[in-house]
């Protein structure tokens, strides 16, 4: 379906990655957000705030993380599409509730524009540090899905993206934005209502006598119900059966938590999103996601000006991880290295590393947080990893 | 020769789940008790029980959601009223139940409470107080009454527990009330009357645990703690509720303390968009979850 046309602010904008994010939310006809302020994602919620009342909807502001990530889930189930914002400190906090709607399967979108951590670490500054965390956070096995924009355009652009991945699996889906990319102000073009895609909730078509909360359609998908019509159904974060009854049931735990994942891990190529850039003949191959692809791009420039076959792979969409387009590309001849760059110590490297298999050098340009990349400073090093090439042969 | 036994239908049978049946909790426990006033309540109120949702916490009152025939959410611990919050105001025409524990509510739960409370957001949360963290096995809780021994104050508890009725009257519950598990009739009413209140109400209700608080603290069986309830209560309505602290094995005051009027969440947020927005604004979020 297409876009509710009231909550869509067509047109030429400059706006920061922030106020695009609730842009993006709104478009995606999400009235309801709970949140806790943190910098650096404060201003999502207050042009939330600010816009929302207008169109028939509520921004609360709740007492801590902890509430304000459960507080979207029961408005999910009450109907709305509903999101939550926060920074490293509260990203932690909302773990808890993350596993949650991973096992309830609430449609909901939680966005975290990192910053300098660990703890209360840099509130200011932008880092990387959270992706590991966004994948494996809550306690348990479970797939996530989680989109890393870099630019303000795709602030508002993967926001909508992310609503709409969140129903179509019925799972929590993350938008890993950075300090930079979430308060540098560029050009967003928002297009008009009739050009946005909209992902409807999959509710039941059943009566209430034949309806079971979780008995999964073709795609694993089960279809939802919400409160106040009359199916009088049970969601626990409990391990349930198709019923939504608690069981301590080996073989059904199994059951749901291997459907938990595969219902995500089984699409994960027809997921992916990636930007590429000079791969046909890279020798060198820059793996950055986020602000930090942006310095990428900047630094394969420079060393294509220098005759370097380097090439970028961006992912767009970092969980579930590009793997068979990475593997792909990593066992074409001629390549002799991967260098990814994040703002950490090495994080998705190491996923790098293991899509790889070791069949080509990989290295990491990290650093703990605070400032993006230097592109010299990834030039520097695209030309040592090809240099190195040249004195082997 | 054989006989037949007729036995009537339960009233309650239609409110349960009785294909979950058997329950969880141990014999002499209360917190069934308190579930079948809840049901008979919701009979008596008249309610579209399409339209009523129950949600819990984690622990053995927990439970209750899900042994209840209505849409229930067993949540996260200490998080069901956050969960009921967003559930109440994005469907403002539910009728939301918080039914949890002590623990659950006034523990890890207890920033919620006050705040849900201050908001004055359309909740009734019904507190089932055994003293103990009962699931986990018999632990000191926020309510564990001094000198009781639980199984980590094995030389008794030092602490000195929450008195609810003033926690919630202090923070701005507009209905505060409690009974204990022997006041079936008592508790059923308060049930109905918070159900025809608007705002933040809550009813504690004391509740054995035979298992791990009696047993632990030598007071007998469930039917012991009854004992204790009926003779140790005294009914006081309206009694300010800095006077009603539970002592260990002391009086227990009981009754409704406070019933009064105050703008809801959802009214007062109404009123000011309308009053700042005047034209622009037209009306909650309710529409669009309906539509």
């Amino acid at each position: 379906m297409k876009a509710d046309p009231r909550g869509v602010l067509a047109g030429v904008h400059f706006l920061d990655g922030d106020q695009a994010c609730a842009e993006g939310a709104l478009a995606a006809g999400c009235r309801f957000a709970a949140g806790y302020p943190i910098t650096p994602s404060t201003e999502i919620v207050e042009r939330f705030a600010q816009r929302v009342p207008l169109l028939g909807g509520m921004f609360l502001q709740m007492e801590d993380e902890l509430a304000a990530s459960i507080a979207i889930q029961g408005a999910v189930w009450a109907g709305a599409k509903a999101f939550t914002v926060t920074s490293g400190p509260g990203f932690s906090l909302m773990m808890e509730h993350i596993g949650y709607a991973a096992m309830t399967e609430t449609p909901c979108v939680i966005v975290d524009v990192q910053r300098g951590g660990p703890s209360t670490g840099l509130p200011t500054l932008p880092a990387q540090g959270d992706m590991q965390q966004a994948r494996w956070g809550s306690h348990g096995d479970y797939e996530i899905i989680a989109l890393a924009p870099n630019s303000p355009q795709e602030c508002f652009d993967l926001t909508i993206e992310a609503f709409n991945l969140a129903e179509q699996y019925r799972t929590p889906v993350l938008v890993m934005m950075d300090e930079i990319v979430g308060h540098m102000t560029e050009r967003v073009v928002i297009p008009p209502a009739d050009q946005i895609e909209i992902v409807p909730r999959r509710y039941t078509t059943k009566p209430p006598a034949d309806y079971r909360p979780f008995a999964p359609e073709a795609d694993l998908v089960p279809a939802m119900a919400r409160a106040g019509q009359g199916y009088r159904f049970h969601i626990t974060g409990l391990t349930h059966d198709e019923r939504g009854y608690p069981t301590t049931n080996v073989a059904a735990h199994d059951r749901l938590v291997r459907r938990l994942v595969a219902k995500i891990r089984n699409d994960a190529t027809r997921l992916t999103r990636v930007e590429e850039h000079f791969l046909e003949d890279a020798e060198v191959i820059v793996l950055a996601y986020g602000i930090t692809s942006r310095v990428a791009l900047r630094a394969v420039q420079m060393a294509r000006a220098r005759g370097i076959a380097a090439g970028l792979l961006r992912p767009i969409l970092i969980w579930p991880f590009p793997e068979a387009r990475l593997r792909q590309l990593a066992s074409r001849a001629g390549l002799s290295g991967i260098l990814v760059a994040e703002i950490n110590l090495g994080q998705i490297v190491r996923e790098v590393e293991r899509c790889v298999g070791g069949r080509v050098p990989v290295r990491l340009a990290g650093h703990a947080g605070g400032s993006v990349h230097h592109p010299q400073e990834l030039f520097e090093t695209i030309v040592e990893m090809a240099q190195a090439v040249e004195i082997e042969r | 020769m054989s006989t037949e036994v007729y036995l009537p239908p339960n009233p309650v049978e239609a409110l349960l789940r009785t294909d979950r049946m058997p329950h969880i909790w141990c014999p002499g426990c209360g917190i069934g008790t308190t579930m079948n006033c809840f049901a008979r309540a919701l009979q008596q109120a008249r309610l579209d029980l399409d339209k009523v949702v129950i949600v819990s916490g984690i622990g053995c009152s927990g439970r209750v959601a899900g042994y209840a025939n209505l849409d229930s959410f067993h949540t996260t611990h200490g998080r069901a009223i956050p969960f009921a919050t967003g559930l109440k105001l994005a469907n403002p025409e539910l009728t939301v139940v918080v039914y949890s524990g002590d623990g659950d509510l006034i523990a890890i739960g207890g920033n919620h409470f006050i705040h849900a409370a201050r908001r004055n957001v359309d909740l009734k949360v019904i507190c089932v107080n055994n003293f103990i963290y009962g699931m986990t096995g018999g632990q000191v809780g926020p309510t564990t009454p001094a000198t009781a021994l639980t199984s980590t104050t094995p030389y008794g508890c030092p602490e000195q527990p929450f008195n609810l009725p003033y926690l919630a009257e202090s923070a701005g519950a507009v209905y505060v009330a409690r009974w204990t598990a022997y006041h079936v009739r008592q508790i059923t009413h308060s049930m109905v009357e918070m159900f025809r209140k608007r705002g933040f109400c809550f009813l504690e209700i004391l509740s054995p645990c035979p298992t791990l608080y009696q047993r632990r603290n030598r007071l007998g069986d469930g039917l012991e703690a009854m004992k204790y309830y009926k003779e140790a209560s005294v009914t006081r309505h309206g009694a300010p509720t800095k006077e009603v602290a539970i002592s260990f094995q002391g009086p227990i005051l009981v009754g409704k303390f406070v019933d009064i009027e105050r703008p809801t969440y959802l009214e007062l947020l109404n009123q000011q968009l309308a009053r700042t927005l005047e034209a622009q604004y037209t009306g909650c979020i309710e529409d669009h979850v309906r539509s």
